[in-house]
């Protein structure tokens, strides 16, 4: 059996492909207008990010945690669930990470997992509120997980400013300790094995959603709740569940984050990477090896921009406005299909 | 007489499907001319075409002698044609007369001139015998009524070629008799209608000319006189078919459903279903009629366990299930049929397959111990159902969003009927199927019944109810007004019931009109 959706047919990677294409062309028009050569521009962009393996090194570890919560919000999103708060739910992930990281001291192969663990269950936790609050109080997903990421964002401060903090002039926590942090994998660059966690986790989505009980009635919530429900499909426990699984994938990029690149707790060290993770799943069609190839490309856009910012007049703003075009152009999906001249499907 | 309409070798392609190919058509001045087909045969397509809803690919369009381009109902209304749709367009907190001035509003200087408007719309009604209230709301009136001020509303524009779009399809049969008259009296008038439907013997009762359509293709237009139930229904489907439902007599075993004064309300607190009795035996069709919206869907919910009852209870098998889970409900030997297959029935973007064991796909042997699905038994129960089904296309990876209605609800009563439960409620279960799939359908609910299990027909076409039912219940205002065993239903007394009438005014009224009946 291979439904729809499991395969990535060749027209659902082309559309991202073009959007990207459209959004590169339109950031050029910018380019142009600061007096730069776009390919040159965009040359360096790519050298930089994909040109050698250590570029391609630095893509990856730029891209690992939008790997992380890409596919948070994809699972939630294949249930049904529009899931805004990865951002707090990576916050609670990496204060439960670093928490075990610095409070035990226990021998590597234990001590990693269990951070990482614990990451899973903050995060998963967290979301789960947000599941709860859906399933048994009717209460819009987008509002209380919005509300949930303020709620994280300050108490992770007051946490981190406060009971825990370093005792620096700055706000963060103390270094974890080795035996917690994840390995790097290619010196010079910050890559490191949670990109296999990542891996995994792609992985683990993938069989979840496809293959097991579990994924069938979580999509069927996801695609009619009405019929789940004649089904006996029971709509609120799979909406927490998918709640809690999501939360424990945006609590992996908290775990990623603390104990592979930082190795300690800085107050708002996220900078969006929950709200990126929204325009991966977006780029990524929601389906996991989707998530993971737009997590590359957001990644390498990224990596590539400190150079372009270094040897062209080109701002690294722009790659955030790259990033807002493909976006645009993955919405507008119906005008591509029309510039395309593809047939609608349904 | 004079032709007021032709349309010759329209042609309309949609992405998937040749909707119309070089179909012919034309209306006579004052004539009824019925379009029948079955869903999908490109009917309502065709006079899309001519309201200007969509665009032919090809063909021309020639209206009282003159070749007309019509892009846009704007246009369809400047050349005196109007539509009436199966979902009315009405303004509901609004009154009749607002309704139908819409758009072309009287007025004196700056403001509406009620006054002039009830008036015009007074005279409009009597004119062509459609009574109505001008100044009632819309919202306050019966389906019938409203569809009258749709009609209105198109002769307020000037239509003289009006349209009627599957016009029966939400009325009771005594309403339908009115329209009939209605739509005489309009013929009367001069008006040419053109008459949408799938229901044959409406179109017998009404029609002067009947053209047949099937894939789109035109099959043939015979004189109304001239041909007969069987034939237009040959030619609609393309095969000879079983009009009557053969079934034997019921052997009623014990009783399985029993419903103890139950009571729903729905999310507004409003008493949906109101202190229900009933009780339905093994090997026996019990028949729901009665208009839409009388609590038959509330009811049939709550069985389900899709719905919380506000009192009362409800046995299955002996067991007390009131308030169990759905799952738990369907364990319990229940199987059932929903009203609607887009919103409960179907999981659209879900393959033939995986819908095919919808509530089952926790049970082995599909999912594992492990709580992984096993694909290869689920793909052959599939295949299994497919062709004791005769689903089509018989392809079980394929989507249900690609097929047609009736395959779509072929889905539903396989996944349903194929665990042989002791109850099985069939909630409209041909409702926007074709006459093939009616056939179909209707066998295998009696072949239900005759293996034992309890049935409880809901279905808003009395046709339905009197041809599969061994008993008959009728439905009005949240209670179950009658109870009659099949001979004692006839589709005139039930339409009765179904309206707010009460069995003894029936019986009095029959022994004085029974005279002039028959």
């Amino acid at each position: 059996m291979r439904d729809k959706v499991k395969a990535l047919p060749w027209q659902e990677l082309l559309l991202p492909l073009v959007a990207v294409v459209l959004a590169l062309l339109v950031g050029s028009v910018f380019i142009l207008y600061v007096g730069e050569n776009p390919l040159k521009a965009y040359g360096i962009l790519f050298t930089e990010s994909l040109g050698s393996m250590r570029n391609i090194a630095t893509t990856l570890q730029r891209a690992t945690p939008l790997m992380f919560t890409g596919l948070a919000v994809a699972f939630a999103f294949r249930a049904g669930l529009f899931n805004i708060g990865a951002e707090g739910q990576l916050y609670i992930g990496a204060f439960c990470a670093v928490w075990v990281g610095i409070s035990f001291n226990l021998p590597r192969i234990i001590h990693l997992p269990l951070a990482i663990f614990a990451a899973m269950v903050g995060g998963a936790l967290w979301a789960s509120i947000a599941g709860y609050l859906k399933a048994k109080l009717g209460v819009h997903e987008v509002i209380n997980t919005i509300m949930l990421n303020f709620i994280a964002l300050f108490l992770t401060d007051w946490l981190v400013t406060g009971p825990f903090h370093g005792g620096s002039w700055v706000p963060e926590t103390v270094r974890i300790s080795s035996s917690a942090a994840f390995t790097r994998i290619y010196l010079p660059t910050r890559l490191t094995t949670a990109v296999y966690v990542a891996g995994i986790a792609a992985a683990a989505v993938y069989i979840i959603l496809w293959k097991t009980k579990r994924g069938y009635e979580l999509r069927a919530v996801g695609l009619n709740p009405d019929a789940a429900e004649y089904g006996g499909i029971n709509v609120a426990r799979n909406t927490v569940i998918a709640m809690a699984i999501s939360g424990a994938l945006a609590g992996l990029a908290g775990a990623e984050q603390i104990l592979g690149l930082h190795n300690r707790f800085i107050v708002r060290f996220s900078s969006d990477l929950g709200f990126m993770g929204i325009a991966v799943a977006l780029l990524g069609k929601n389906h996991p090896v989707g998530v993971l190839l737009a997590a590359v490309l957001f990644g390498a856009l990224q990596a590539g921009s400190a150079a372009m910012d270094r040897s062209t007049a080109v701002p690294r703003e722009l790659i955030t406005i790259i990033q807002a075009l493909i976006i645009f152009f993955v919405a507008a999906e119906f005008l591509i299909r029309r510039m395309l001249r593809l047939k609608e499907d349904a | 007489m004079a032709k007021v309409l032709e349309m010759r070798g329209i042609t309309k392609q949609f992405p998937r499907v040749l909707a119309n190919d070089h179909v012919y058509f034309d209306l006579e001045h004052g004539e009824i001319h019925a379009l029948v087909g079955e869903n999908g045969s490109g009917k309502s397509t065709l006079m899309s075409i001519l309201y200007g809803l969509y665009q032919k690919d090809a063909g021309e369009i020639i209206v009282r002698g003159q070749h007309v381009e019509i892009t846009e109902p704007r246009r369809a209304i400047d050349l005196r044609i109007g539509m009436v749709f199966q979902h009315f367009m009405l303004v509901e907190p609004l009154t009749v007369a607002e309704n139908i001035v819409l758009g072309s509003e009287i007025r004196k200087g700056p403001f509406l001139d009620y006054k002039k408007m009830i008036a015009e719309v007074r005279r409009l009604s009597e004119e062509y015998g459609l009574q109505i209230d001008p100044e009632a709301k819309i919202a306050d009136l019966s389906v019938g009524l409203q569809q009258r001020v749709e009609i209105l509303k198109a002769l307020y524009r000037g239509a003289e070629i009006l349209i009627l779009d599957e016009p029966t399809a939400v009325l009771t049969p005594q309403e339908v008799d009115d329209l009939i008259q209605v739509l005489r009296n309009l013929k009367a008038k001069g008006t040419s209608i053109v008459f949408i439907t799938h229901k044959i013997k409406e179109v017998l009762a009404v029609s002067d000319r009947v053209s047949v359509l099937r894939r789109g293709r035109k099959i043939g237009t015979k004189l109304t006189s001239d041909t007969n139930e069987q034939e237009l229904a040959e030619m609609m489907v393309g095969r000879v078919v079983l009009l009557q439902v053969e079934k034997g007599s019921a052997q009623p075993g014990p009783e399985v459903l029993r419903l103890e004064g139950v009571s729903v309300k729905d999310q507004f607190g409003q008493v949906k279903v109101n202190n229900v009795n009933l009780s339905v035996r093994s090997g026996e069709v019990l028949g729901i009629a009665g208009v839409e919206g009388n609590g038959q869907s509330e009811l049939v919910e709550a069985i389900a366990g899709l719905r919380r009852v506000s009192g009362g209870k409800i046995y299955l098998s002996g067991q007390d299930i009131t308030g169990w889970s759905p799952l738990r409900i369907r364990r319990a030997g229940f199987g059932f049929v929903p009203e609607d297959r887009h919103r409960r029935g179907l999981v659209l973007d879900y393959s033939v397959a995986d819908n095919l064991i919808l509530g089952i796909h926790g049970s082995k042997p599909f999912v594992t111990s492990a709580g992984l699905r096993n694909q290869g038994k689920i793909g052959e129960y599939a295949e299994e159902l497919i062709a004791e089904y005769d689903v089509r296309p018989p392809v079980a990876n394929q989507a249900v969003r690609n097929l047609s209605g009736g395959n779509q609800q072929k889905v539903v009563v396989a996944r349903e009927f194929a665990q042989n439960p002791d109850l099985l409620i069939c909630s409209q279960p041909t409702r926007g199927v074709d006459v093939g799939a009616i056939e179909f359908i209707h066998k295998q609910v009696i072949a239900q019944r005759d293996r034992g299990a309890a049935v409880l027909l809901v279905s808003a076409e009395l046709d339905e109810v009197l041809s599969l039912s061994d008993r008959v219940a009728v439905m009005y205002n949240g209670e179950i007004v009658s109870v009659m065993p099949i001979e004692e239903a006839t589709e005139h007394k039930l339409g009765f019931l179904m309206l707010g009438g009460r069995l003894e005014d029936y019986q009095a009224g029959e022994v004085s009109g029974s005279a002039g009946q028959s």
